[in-house]
């Protein structure tokens, strides 16, 4: 086809003269696209807010907890109550070798935190500095629990976001400060900031944190400890190791080893492995709605333009009569089948994208946006590549037909 | 320059009809011819084979020197955008362009720049007295009008022969008389190979050979000079 303004003009007066018909037909792939577009970055958006739930946990761990036995064991009735100590966290580090950090943890609930005339309620954890590695936090001001405040029994602790916004309502570095914890002082060392709603013991955010050594004793709770948090070294699978872990913790506790709620052993791998198939099969059915209803609106554009071909049968042939080639005909047909499609399909993606942006504004706090729902600039270019070919492909039909135009059938028209 | 020889048109239906039985026909240059005849006598389907906008079975047809057969949809357009202007008993203009848009498409087809082709067609629509309407759209204008738009398409092109498929069968006779007297004026003045299709004696009158075609087969060819020897063709008497 030749370069002239008046083929354009000639595509624009064709597709203008049926303003609602073209209207309509477009409107068909408008909607594929802009569903195709909006899934897509809609499922991108969702995934993003249901990963940030889990952000700053590791993914590859597993806790273990104890709870009352639902065996008889050893001459044990069922039903008992029994502890993990302290000394579990030394037997898994040296008989399972496949675990990177092994950490214990015990937690008090409804503790009250005071500072001056502010106060809250938290709940306390006694964690170790490894512990940063199985639930990261997002330190806002200071340090997190260090080894030497380990050895040296120092009375410091890290307060939740939460819990440092009630007790310094003015904001500012609190590190340094003394609060007061149910009956003792504690300096504050760090405000972590994280928001995962992936927690043990409680939200991270309503939460402070103390070394596990000063909390057992001030709590007076012996080597007791409530959960073990393991992470698996890379490429462990860590539902695999799980009932060797619980064999060499029942050995201990006489414990039936095949009890498996009196030792709880789980694993966040496979809640991890559930969204993430979850979000497989979202991906899939984005994929197939908007691809099938991208399909239905081109199928449409191809419906009328066939129509539109019969009607123009005079027009065509006179044209043929005074000149134009069978292939003029050919690439007039495909390229008006493309401009629709395309002009269509641009508005989609166009309005897609204004929708996620509003969509991404909203789930922006403090400037930071929460989940991406914007789709890529490549997913763009990637949905207009797919465009053009749809629009050649609804065009080859019709434009076969009025290519099988002779002349003479413009004379026929009686 | 129309050279047919033994022309033979059978179209293949439920029964076979065979349409053009045997036609030869030579026409000069600057010849103005009428090929009349009944309807169904076959006279369109010369005029289809004649404008290359259908193939025959067998025989020969040369128009001025080249050999028409057998020719590739695009060959076939080429000669018939060159060599070939219609005009049409219902006009056949484009209704969704202007007057001078329709003049201007066979140079569309031709590859002609967007500038020349419009000057052109100004031209030819000043020589057939259509200035004022040249933006004009068909249905804004008279029958006769339209037609005459519909020469200007088909002289634009300089074509070799203009063929008229009853030109004029959809105009009344006074319009009838005045686009005539035009086809007239182009072979008298412009040496224009004017071929035309009609039913009606009073055009056929007006051209200076008159071809008689019945049940396929040419009857008699008469030479008509004098062009009122019959009242047909006087104050527009046309049928």
């Amino acid at each position: 086809m030749r370069l002239d303004i008046d083929t354009y003009r000639e595509i624009l007066d064709t597709l203008t003269r049926n303003k609602s018909r073209s209207f309509l037909t477009g409107f068909g792939v408008f909607w594929g696209v802009f569903m195709l577009v909006a899934l897509i970055g809609g499922g991108d958006g969702l995934k993003d807010l249901l990963s940030k739930n889990f952000e700053g946990f590791a993914t590859n761990s597993a806790l273990v907890f104890a709870q009352p036995t639902t065996k008889p064991y050893d001459g044990f009735r069922k039903g008992r109550q029994w502890n993990m100590v302290y000394k579990d966290v030394d037997r898994l580090k040296a008989q399972v070798p496949e675990l990177d950090v092994v950490t214990p943890m015990v937690a008090r609930w409804g503790s009250v935190v005071v500072f001056g005339d502010k106060k809250s309620t938290a709940s306390v954890k006694g964690v170790e500095p490894d512990y940063a590695q199985v639930e990261q936090p997002n330190l806002y001001y200071g340090r997190y629990i260090n080894p030497m405040d380990m050895a040296q029994h120092r009375k410091v602790c890290v307060l939740g976001k939460k819990i440092y916004k009630t007790l310094f309502p003015g904001g500012g570095n609190p590190c340094g400060q003394l609060v007061r914890i149910d009956s003792l002082y504690y300096s504050v060392v760090g405000v972590d900031y994280s928001s995962g709603n992936m927690n043990i013991n409680g939200s991270a955010e309503e939460s402070v944190i103390l070394p596990i050594t000063l909390m057992q004793q001030t709590y007076n709770l012996g080597d007791q400890v409530d959960i073990i948090s393991l992470t698996g070294r890379p490429g462990v699978v860590l539902s695999k190791l799980s009932s060797r872990i619980r064999g060499i913790i029942a050995h201990e506790h006489h414990v039936d080893p095949t009890d498996e709620k009196g030792i709880t052993v789980f694993n966040t791998e496979v809640l991890f492995g559930m969204v993430d198939s979850l979000f497989k099969g979202v991906n899939y059915l984005v994929w197939l709605v908007g691809i099938g209803t991208l399909l239905a609106g081109a199928i449409g554009v191809s419906n009328i333009m066939m129509v539109t071909v019969r009607e123009r049968t005079v027009e065509i042939g006179i044209r043929r009569a005074i000149g134009a080639t069978p292939r003029m005909v050919l690439s007039q047909i495909i390229t008006e089948s493309i401009v629709l499609t395309i002009v269509a399909g641009m508005s989609g993606i166009l309005f897609a994208v204004a929708i996620l942006q509003l969509l991404e504004m909203g789930n922006t706090t403090d400037g930071i946006v929460q989940a991406h729902f914007q789709v890529s600039f490549w997913t763009a270019v990637g949905a207009m590549a797919l465009l053009s070919v749809l629009g050649v492909l609804a065009g080859l039909a019709p434009a076969a037909r009025a290519m099988s135009i002779k002349p003479v059938d413009a004379m026929r028209d009686e | 320059m129309i050279h047919l020889h033994d022309i033979n048109k059978t179209y293949f239906g439920a029964q076979p009809l065979h349409v053009l039985k045997g036609i030869s026909l030579d026409i000069e240059e600057g010849e103005f011819v009428s090929i009349m005849g009944a309807s169904g006598s076959g006279k369109s389907t010369l005029l289809n084979i004649l404008g290359i906008l259908d193939n025959y079975d067998s025989g020969e047809y040369v128009l001025d020197g080249t050999l028409i057969k057998d020719l590739s949809e695009r060959r076939a357009t080429e000669y018939r955008n060159h060599f070939i202007g219609f005009i049409f008993q219902s006009f056949n203009l484009i209704g969704f362009k202007t007057a001078v848009e329709n003049v201007e498409l066979p140079l569309f087809y031709q590859g002609v720049s967007r500038r020349k082709r419009h000057k052109m067609a100004l031209e030819y629509l000043e020589r057939l007295d259509l200035l004022p309407w040249a933006d004009h759209y068909p249905n804004e204008m008279s029958g006769g009008q339209k037609q005459r738009v519909a020469i200007a398409r088909a002289l634009i092109a300089n074509p070799k022969v203009i063929l008229a498929d009853e030109p004029t069968g959809a105009l009344d006779s006074k319009t009838s008389v005045e686009v005539m007297a035009l086809l007239k004026s182009l072979n008298e003045e412009e040496h224009k190979t004017i071929v035309v299709v009609t039913h009606e004696s009073g055009v056929a009158n007006e051209t200076n050979k008159i071809i008689h075609i019945k049940d396929g087969r040419i009857g008699k060819i008469e030479e008509n000079l004098d062009h009122h020897a019959s009242p047909f063709g006087i104050n527009g008497v046309m049928k």
